[in-house]
């Protein structure tokens, strides 16, 4: 661990050192003289450095980082939160698990910064005008990116080390203290890493020909800033949750003991929990995303949604639906855990039918792929049935009851090992299936009448009122049922352990969708702007800046991903190296 | 008796299959497409998969059978017939699928694709994120003038546009068999109901040739109207359009007004 300790802090001294010297530099020489124009550059601007193409390192490396990053910034977030409960509860259990989430991230944490490092090389390397053009705008908060790199480092390597010796009351409470200045200052490193990607695609704070104003929170807060820092600050959550959630599943297949595996299970139950959790209002924050880009420019709203990029959507969509049928798959299996889940039983099978069903309509493409005969027999490229299958409003109706219905497999998880004591229980389950009855009902009403009957304001406010329904029915739901079970009995006590191996794939696949995903939506969020560094502003004129076909793409993506993977086993793998001791006999001398 | 489970998936899978074909292409007579029945009946697979073996007993259940076939001597025959046509099947899949055939290949093609942020119409440079239909207005400050607008609109409709796109605006005029792609249908929420005004004012202006590059293959019969028709005739094709159908054109509610450069 100390080897890795030492590399977080020289990659994170070089990334310093590179960004004042190739960053405030320049910015310090231009402040002078005024800011200039956005460089008009020719195909000779772009450096070919040993033959390869810079295009696709920066693509792979800036893919890397942000995945390492996703995970890194996310595990604190609840490893904060389960700290917490475990100082409430007092139950030393949630303690070890935090404490165990953080020994995963820390190793994760020296790559993350190393690819940064490499990230800030290739970016000056390959693209040297971008980054000049992009660090005299933004001289000062990459200055203080790089400061902040620094404590976030020390604050990280505190809590970590610190964490067995902060231990008992005051010290505890410092402990968490420490925990909640690790979040916020990596929020913020995350929130100015935002800043800098979102002014590519709709830059503020310049004139039409890319002249700066000198205002560099103008520049920072441009219009998809915060679209931006709420979609990945929810879904970085979820994706540290499953990917801890993949660690806790390839702990438990390698577990020995049945204690081992008892303390695993329960380990991926809680990630998966917290995935779950983010998962849920993630498609919201995805398409209040996709309806700012459209409003800021109706040209790169049908790129993504209606042009090229809406082919690798119906990927996104498939694989979305994989994240929520591997999510439920999981918590159905976990019902075994309980000897009173038989009970609930017969539920999946309709719950299952309703998430098959949403899902088919989730990802029905809206230009379908069809063969001449096909297209003879349906007289043309559009399918009556299919074709308003294709639309948002759809898509959000079928979002929508996925959600509910995920909510419910986890509704009758919290039941099955429960028997509700109170008198008014018959009534209380009525209430439960009036609300969701109406819920459901009020989803497909909004979607089916205001989805097409009325024009497209209403098309898009009606997803609200979706949303607020499918809401308010959790809350309430989970309110009432708390009620229901208040004083209940325990049917037994819970069997953590047993579950079959398969859940744990279904954790695996978890992880791995995610991963996939987040490389092809990011892929398309930067492929949008397609010939342009800044939109409208800074053109690209480097031989590689076309739209790749979409195979392309989705194989770069997924070597990527590979490697990714590699790197995050190999990061399980010395975490649990660390704890392994051999007694090297007649070794030493005595 | 209960049947085995293995058959009950069997039968679920099965049925599912043939549900689709029979209310596609026979109740409701628009086939499905064989590229989304795959992936459907890919996805009802796993979901079967999922309720089937969510918990111990099941699976073992529904296992039951393939292992005996598999461990027990007794179903020697039915094992060796098994393990001699499923590799048969596959391969007869695999042959099947590369042999060259005369289909002409199948084309991806976007509907909508992204337009330029500026088009030259009329010689002009225009800035399609901020154009609007200068008649657009007069819907609530003169209806009555409107009507006129949209009456002229469906005049120059039904001199020009109806052959392909059809007199009820339903992409099937006279000549839309003859053409591919197709003339789009109208009325359909996925066409112009999804669509800025601006964006209907550059693609009928345009036509096929306007269409961007990057959105090839091509091969759109939409002729350039810019050279037929005035710049008000065209505003007022799109009132129609609109009109007609009942759709609204694509706006963005008070709250976005703060987008666009
Ligand atoms: C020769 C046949 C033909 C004629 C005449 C014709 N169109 Fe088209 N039009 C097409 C075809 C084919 C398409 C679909 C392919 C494409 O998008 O280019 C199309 C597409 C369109 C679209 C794009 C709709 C969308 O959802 O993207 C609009 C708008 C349109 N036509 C309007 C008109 C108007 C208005 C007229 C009369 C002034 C007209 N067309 C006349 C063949 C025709």
């Amino acid at each position: 661990m100390r080897k890795t300790l030492s590399f977080g802090f020289l990659a994170s001294l070089v990334a310093l050192v590179v960004c004042v010297l190739a960053g405030t530099g320049p910015a310090l020489a231009q402040e002078a003289a005024g800011f200039g124009p956005a460089p008009v550059l020719t195909a000779a601007d772009y450096p070919t450095v040993a033959g390869v193409n810079g295009r696709l390192v920066i693509w792979i490396v800036a893919q890397l980082h942000l995945w390492f990053a996703a995970f890194v910034l996310a595990v604190p977030i609840f490893v904060f939160i389960i700290e917490a409960i475990g100082m409430r509860t007092r139950d030393k259990r949630y303690d070890d698990m935090a404490y165990e989430f953080i020994k995963v991230s820390i190793t994760a944490y020296s790559i993350t910064a190393i690819l940064g490092g490499l990230l800030l090389f290739s970016l000056i390397l390959f693209y040297p005008h971008l980054f000049g053009y992009l660090s005299t705008i933004f001289s000062k908060s990459m200055f203080y990116y790089a400061l902040l790199f620094f404590g976030e480092s020390a604050v990280l390597y505190l809590y970590y080390y610190g964490w067995h010796w902060l231990q008992g009351d005051l010290r505890k409470w410092i402990h968490l203290s420490l925990g909640l200045l690790l979040n916020a200052i990596g929020t913020t490193l995350m929130l100015l890493a935002n800043a800098w990607l979102t002014f590519m695609m709709s830059p503020a704070g310049v004139d039409p020909a890319g002249v700066f104003n000198g205002n560099e929170w103008e520049a920072i807060h441009n219009f998809l800033w915060n679209p931006i820092n709420i979609h990945r600050f929810v879904a970085n959550i979820a994706y540290g949750g499953s990917i801890v959630g993949a660690y806790a599943a390839f702990k438990f297949l390698t577990a020995r003991t049945s204690q081992e595996k008892a303390h695993y299970d329960w380990m991926g139950y809680n990630a998966n929990f917290i995935a779950i959790c983010a998962l849920l209002p993630l498609p919201f924050a995805g398409y209040y995303l996709a309806a700012e880009i459209y409003a800021y420019s109706q040209q790169m709203g049908i790129t993504l949604m209606g042009g090229i990029f809406a082919w690798l959507f119906i990927i996104q969509a498939v694989l979305i639906g994989a994240l929520f049928l591997s999510a439920n798959y999981y918590l159905w299996c976990g019902m075994g855990r309980s000897d009173g889940a038989r009970r609930y039983y017969w539920a999946i099978k309709y719950i299952a039918i309703v998430l098959i069903g949403a899902f088919l309509v989730w990802f029905t493409p809206h230009t379908l792929v069809l063969t001449n005969s096909e297209l003879k027999s349906l007289g043309g490229p559009h399918h009556s049935i299919l074709g308003p299958l294709g639309i948002m409003p759809a898509k959000n109706t079928a979002v929508n009851l996925m959600i509910i219905f995920t909510f419910l497999s986890f509704l009758i998880y919290r039941r099955s090992n429960k028997v509700a004591t109170v008198s008014w229980e018959g009534m209380g389950n009525t209430l439960q299936v009036a609300l969701f009855t109406a819920g459901i009902l009020n989803i497909l009403f909004l979607g089916i009448y205001h989805g097409y009957f009325t024009n497209t304001v209403y098309k898009v406010a009606a997803s609200i009122p979706q949303v607020l329904t499918t809401f308010v029915v959790i809350v309430v739901s989970l309110v009432l049922d708390s009620f229901i079970y208040r004083g209940a009995r325990d049917v037994g006590p819970l069997h953590w352990g047993r579950i079959p191996d398969r859940a744990q794939y279904a954790l695996f696949l978890l992880a791995v969708a995610f991963t996939w995903l987040m490389g092809l939506m990011g892929y398309i969020r930067s492929g949008i702007r397609q010939h342009w560094h800044v939109v409208d502003i800074m053109r690209d004129n480097s031989p590689n800046a076309f739209t790749p076909t979409l195979g392309y793409a989705a194989n770069v993506v997924s070597v990527a991903a590979v490697i990714f993977l590699t790197l995050v086993i190999f990061v399980f793998w010395i975490a649990k190296v660390s704890s392994v001791k051999t007694l090297p006999a007649g070794y030493w001398k005595e | 008796m209960r049947l085995p489970r293995l058959l009950q998936a069997a039968l679920v899978l099965v049925g599912v299959y043939l549900g689709f074909i029979v209310v596609f292409d026979y109740m409701l007579e628009a086939v499905i497409p064989g590229s989304l029945l795959t992936m459907y009946m890919f996805f009802v697979t796993v979901g079967v998969f999922m309720v089937f073996t969510y918990d111990e007993e099941r699976t073992r259940e529904l296992v039951a059978p393939i292992k005996a076939m598999v461990e027990n001597p007794i179903y020697r025959g039915a094992r060796n017939t098994v393990f001699i046509v499923i590799p048969l099947l596959v391969g007869y899949g695999v042959y099947s699928r590369t042999l060259p055939s005369f289909e002409a290949p199948v084309e991806l093609r976007t509907i909508h694709p992204a337009p330029p942020s500026t088009a030259k119409i009329y010689g002009e440079r225009v800035n399609l994120l901020t154009l609007e239909n200068p008649f657009r207005h007069y819907q609530t400050d003169d209806p009555e003038i409107f009507a006129e607008y949209v009456q002229e609109g469906a005049a120059v409709y039904i001199e020009n546009c109806q052959y392909c796109h059809g007199d009820k605006l339903d992409g099937k005029g006279p000549y839309a068999e003859g053409l591919n792609p197709t003339p789009l249908n109208f009325q359909d929420i996925g066409t112009i109901a999804q669509l800025q005004e601006s964006y209907l004012y550059w693609r009928i202006a345009t036509g096929g040739p306007g269409l961007p590059k990057e959105a090839a293959p091509w091969i759109s019969s939409m002729p350039v109207w810019q050279e037929f028709l005035t710049e008000e005739e065209i505003w007022k094709v799109i009132l129609f359009l609109y009109d007609y159908t009942g759709h609204a054109p694509r706006s963005w509610g008070e709250a976005h007004d703060a987008g666009g450069h």
